[in-house]
């Protein structure tokens, strides 16, 4: 039976083995926000030695790439985009630590696999309910690589942000035609 | 002659690109509540709930429905009897770098090979028809790159015929799956060339969800392939369930005896546009 679980960041490896395919999670805490070319550059620069931005161990990725804030806003228009851009990029962040994503639609076989081994799950947001989301974010600021804009890595506060729980690291499938 | 200054052209395309980005078309906001009230999947159904309170959040707060405020797109057609006075491309993508400026939309259009950014979401895709008439009718559809990318072409050959047609747009809407933000609406270009297959394929999906395609012929293979596309059971957001579009339109054209091209384009449920006729 699918269960409504409310999670804080960073996770544990405890919080993770507790969510199951199906399930909803409201997560609150910090998250960060990085999509294709924050995932290119900061791999890059972990390869040359240089420090990540925020602690990896533990850490949740939200690919999304919001909308500027209004004045008196934090943040605008802010719903995941497509996860499987960043599957080539995923394994990867998996061993350096990070126990989830957050995104919309299906996996690679490899994230898949890599997240039974390395004991992560895959979050998924509702695409284009940017609206609705960015009322569950309650602060944003850039961490690094403010030339890319849209494209930056913010850390988001969150508020019992509402994700079903896509794959877990079970080996579990929500989609309904992730095999075809 | 009639004669048009560009600026305005600049001043209502500005205006559109916000309100387009901002508010579900009515016919769209509709087939959502349809959707839901016919949506058997609690999960599907309460994706479909979220949406249309997103539909409703937007506008309430300002905010553009979807962060992807999308490649502007423009259909424009032009009637030969009015003249322009100024550049229309230079005019619209004026417009296009004013209104996502003022109205806090993103910036999605870079360089394809460096990835720079140009920064104020220009240039715009513009397609141009010469038309009879003295009026200048612009149509506006912002893009997102989740569903665009699951778009595709076939090059088909006449053996194929129209099964082969049939099959390829199933395969790619069940390709596609969760990626696109289901339930959207598809659209569908049979025929002309290489090039213009597409092009039919992204006029579809201007056409309004209850316009009916006046050849019958294109018509009755528009309810076939909804139907068929119904059954695959993607549902909302691909979490299963008898709702993976809104909408299926098909447009054709005259094509080389040796081909059959075939096109499909996919849009997302935030199947957002705007028309103004100056």
């Amino acid at each position: 039976m699918s269960q409504e679980i409310k999670l804080s960041t960073p996770f544990q490896e405890e919080d993770v083995l507790k969510l199951r395919t199906g399930d909803k999670v409201l997560l609150s805490g910090r998250i960060y926000a990085a999509r294709d070319a924050a995932h290119k550059r900061l791999l890059q620069d972990l390869d040359q030695g240089m420090e990540a931005p925020f602690n990896l161990q533990g850490a949740v990725l939200y690919y999304v790439g919001p909308t500027p804030a209004p004045p008196g806003r934090v943040i605008g228009s802010a719903g995941p985009t497509t996860s499987s851009r960043m599957d080539a990029y995923t394994p990867r962040m998996h061993v350096l630590g990070i126990k989830a994503t957050i995104g919309k639609g299906r996996r690679s076989e490899e994230v898949r696999r890599v997240l039974r081994e390395q004991k992560a799950v895959y979050l998924g947001a509702t695409g284009g309910a940017g609206a609705l989301l960015s009322r569950c974010i309650t602060g944003s600021r850039v961490l690094a690589y403010q030339d890319l804009d849209t494209e930056a890595i913010r850390e988001l506060e969150v508020q019992d942000f509402p994700l079903l729980v896509v794959n877990d690291a079970y080996g579990g499938e929500l989609y309904a035609t992730a095999r075809l | 002659m009639r004669s048009i200054d560009v600026r305005e052209v600049t001043g209502q395309v500005a205006r559109m690109v916000v309100e387009a980005n901002i508010g579900l078309p009515r016919d769209v906001f509709a087939a959502l509540r349809k959707a839901r009230e016919n949506e058997d999947n609690p999960s599907g159904r309460e994706i479909l709930g979220q949406l249309l309170e997103n539909a409703r959040l937007a506008r309430e707060m300002n905010l553009p429905l979807c962060q992807d405020t999308g490649l502007a797109v423009f259909f424009v057609e032009m009637g030969q009897e009015c003249r322009l006075r100024g550049d229309l491309y230079q005019a619209i993508n004026d417009g296009v770098s004013q209104g996502y400026a003022q109205g806090y939309l993103r910036k999605s259009v870079c360089n394809p090979l460096s990835r720079k950014n140009t920064g104020d979401n220009t240039p715009a895709s513009i397609h141009l028809d010469l038309v009879p008439g003295d009026r200048l009718k612009i149509r506006f559809m912002p893009k997102g790159g989740g569903s665009e990318n699951m778009s595709g072409l076939a090059m088909l050959t006449p053996s194929h015929g129209l099964e082969g047609v049939k099959e390829f747009v199933l395969q790619r809407v069940a390709v596609a799956g969760p990626n696109p933000c289901p339930p959207g609406i598809i659209g569908i270009g049979i025929g002309g060339s290489f090039d213009q297959a597409p092009l039919l394929a992204k006029k579809a999906l201007f056409r309004s969800l209850d316009d009916i395609h006046q050849d019958q012929e294109v018509r009755d293979l528009e309810a076939e392939l909804f139907e068929s596309v119904n059954s695959l059971g993607i549902g909302p957001m691909g979490m299963g369930g008898k709702t993976p579009c809104l909408g299926l339109k098909i447009e054709t054209a005259p094509c080389h005896i040796a081909s059959l091209p075939v096109a499909v384009n996919i849009q997302c449920h935030a199947a957002r546009h705007k028309e103004v006729s100056l």
